[in-house]
């Protein structure tokens, strides 16, 4: 390793001395201004954190590969292979309708998740500490990391939304748009949750379990995969716990609300979520996400604001 | 030397102290760092070195005392301190999946220097740690002592007044670690910075202004190289000549000390050696092939304020085993 620069090697530096200098410029380096702390900075540092979450995925061919080909395997060919057992239950609609925005919720459940947890490889690498000592709160840093595991998340989910005519699901853009701002919710909540369960995870090698544990569950329990009407009280009262079917209910209401079905599909595959017997409004089960999402964010930014 | 005593001082401690449940890291330390200075920490792992050095970069509260930072206090203006500062851990803190730029960039943002300035502020240190040529490559491609060198690149970025360095060549072979003091020197004759460093290299050591020295929690001396070395005493000159025998007899004589033979030759211990090799030589009367001065070693400092070596005191010290420490 050897660092001279071409005018710096012309004295010819001693042969002993090893990695050789560059000679010091002749004019010490000027100091740099420093913009005040305050709103702004804590603004700019959740975007610059953000910005390195988008920089680092764009940087990961595999995970983006993988994130992308999971959902379609999900979507064609789990959803096919089902579509002619279930066949009885879907009064006639194509199960890979019905189960398009299941799969949407899950995509962006393993996405944010993971981009969440990542918290522990920045730690584990040292790299949490560089953003902890800087002057910004670590409210901005951390949310930094949500809304960039939010973006990544939803832009992966894209992918799949882009191929909706594939699994029988028109392209109305009011329909699509609904499902990009509910994706994007979803995403930026159970990033949330990623960074707070990185918070609890003392290392690398206990992420994969912890997620397995969490994560499954909450993919089974969500209607993602199943309708949850007429469920065994047991189950139905999981499904209600879990965050994940306040994204994906609201979803599946959106796409249904643009099919043409008769009124037998809609009562067995579009149920309405109920709280001891009174159905839940959409807009009400996607404050309880938000909710959901902001709890779990300001557990994780006081995990990681402690200091000994 | 960099510093003069007008200035303010860079870094003031007053009684500082550290627990962790029963481990008593630091027990009341006080010193001043004066702006510009070079000042070193020296002491075996386990001393308190980088707890004093977490609790000056605001990562860890102090149990009592206080202490402030560029006139910032460490605990109440956290964020002004902080800003102030420049950090270089024992531990890597680089993103290896990015580049060497935008680590630095990411860094410069955080930290709000403007983007016009920070392009040419990024050449600058860059260039200074001579790895502008590197910038685009990705950290994962980087040497250790590359890194290390990025890393000081980083502290430097926002135009710290202050610079801490916890255990800058820790981990790096003989050849980087010599390398990394170069830039470092460098750095210290090109800016107007105050440097605080911990090492547990005796020879490290050398390159401060001024040195505590740290055992078991506490401060036993602090000084300039040169007086702590000088306060141990004498050094040792070694010679060899024609006749070793008749040689020892006329030092006794003419000189009144006492040399020791051994299989190297003479070795007498004297106040100032090199004035007194002149002496030797004109007044001897014995041919002399070879003579060498020994100045005391930074070692021999630790072993007179501490009683023990730096070896002894890290196999014997309160430090956590290593395999229980990540379980605290």
């Amino acid at each position: 390793m050897t660092a001279i620069r071409p005018e710096t090697s012309a004295p010819a530096p001693a042969p002993m001395s090893a990695p050789a200098v560059p000679s010091p410029s002749p004019l010490p380096i000027a100091p740099v201004r420093r913009a005040p702390t305050g709103l702004t900075a804590d603004l700019r540092a959740v975007k610059i954190v953000c910005h390195r979450e988008l920089l680092r995925w764009l940087t990961d061919r595999r995970r983006l590969v993988a994130g992308m080909v999971q959902p379609l395997l999900w979507l064609f060919v789990l959803g096919t292979g089902l579509s002619r057992v279930v066949r009885p239950g879907t009064e006639g609609l194509d199960f890979r309708t019905f189960l398009f925005p299941g799969v949407l919720g899950t995509s962006v459940m393993f996405t944010a998740v993971f981009s969440g947890v990542s918290v522990v490889w920045d730690r584990e690498f040292g790299f949490l500490r560089e953003m902890l000592v800087a002057p910004i709160s670590r409210t901005s840093i951390m949310a930094g990391k949500c809304l960039g595991g939010g973006i990544v998340a939803t832009t992966q989910a894209l992918v799949l939304v882009a191929l909706a005519g594939l699994a029988g699901v028109p392209y109305n853009p009011v329909m699509l748009l609904e499902l990009v701002a509910i994706l994007f919710l979803a995403s930026l909540s159970i990033t949330a949750f990623g960074l707070l369960l990185g918070a609890k995870v003392a290392n690398i090698q206990s992420v994969m379990p912890v997620i397995q544990t969490v994560i499954t569950p909450m993919m089974f329990l969500s209607g993602a995969l199943y309708p949850t009407a007429g469920l065994p009280a047991w189950l139905s009262f999981a499904t209600k716990l879990n965050p994940l079917t306040y994204a994906v209910h609201p979803m599946r209401h959106v796409v249904f609300a643009h099919l043409d079905l008769p009124a037998a599909a809609t009562r067995a595959l579009d149920a309405p979520i109920t709280w001891m017997g009174w159905p839940v409004p959409i807009a009400l089960q996607l404050v309880v996400l938000a909710a959901l999402g902001t709890g779990v964010f300001l557990i994780a930014v006081a995990r990681f604001s402690r200091t000994d | 030397m960099a510093y003069d005593d007008e200035r303010p001082p860079a870094i003031r401690v007053e009684g500082l102290e550290k627990r962790f449940g029963e481990v008593h890291a630091v027990r009341g330390v006080d010193f001043e760092v004066r702006g510009g200075e070079t000042f070193g920490f020296l002491g075996p792992n386990g001393a308190g070195k980088s707890t004093t050095i977490n609790v000056l970069c605001t990562l860890l509260r102090p149990t009592a005392g206080r202490a402030t930072v560029a006139g910032f206090d460490v605990v109440a203006e956290r964020d002004d301190v902080r800003r102030e500062i420049g950090l270089v851990f024992q531990d890597m803190t680089l993103d290896t999946y990015l580049t060497g730029a935008q680590n630095l960039r990411f860094h410069g943002q955080l930290y709000g220097v403007p983007n016009a300035e920070l392009e040419t502020r990024m050449k600058q240190v860059l260039e200074l740690v001579g790895l502008w040529d590197r910038r685009d490559k990705e950290v994962a491609t980087y040497s250790g002592g590359m890194k290390r060198r990025l890393e000081i690149a980083r502290g430097l970025l926002h135009s710290p007044r202050v610079l801490f360095l916890d255990e800058p060549t820790v981990g790096l072979d003989p050849q980087t670690r010599a390398s990394i003091w170069e830039y470092l020197d460098q750095l210290r004759r090109q800016e107007d910075l105050t440097i605080f460093l911990t090492t547990h290299y005796m020879d490290e050591a050398e390159h401060c202004d001024r040195i505590a020295i740290m055992d078991a929690g506490q401060i036993v001396a602090l000084d300039t190289p040169q007086a702590l070395k000088a306060a141990i005493g004498t050094d040792r000159v070694r010679l060899v000549t024609a006749d070793d025998s008749a040689a020892a007899t006329a030092i006794a004589g003419r000189f009144g000390l006492e040399a020791v033979t051994t299989p190297d030759g003479l070795v007498l211990q004297v106040a100032d050696g090199e004035a007194f090799v002149p002496r030797l030589l004109a007044d001897l009367g014995v041919a002399v092939r070879s003579v060498s001065v020994t100045r005391p070693t930074l070692d021999d400092v630790f072993m007179t304020f501490t009683g023990r070596t730096i070896r002894d005191a890290e196999s014997s010290g309160n430090e956590i085993p290593p395999m229980f420490r990540g379980r605290r």
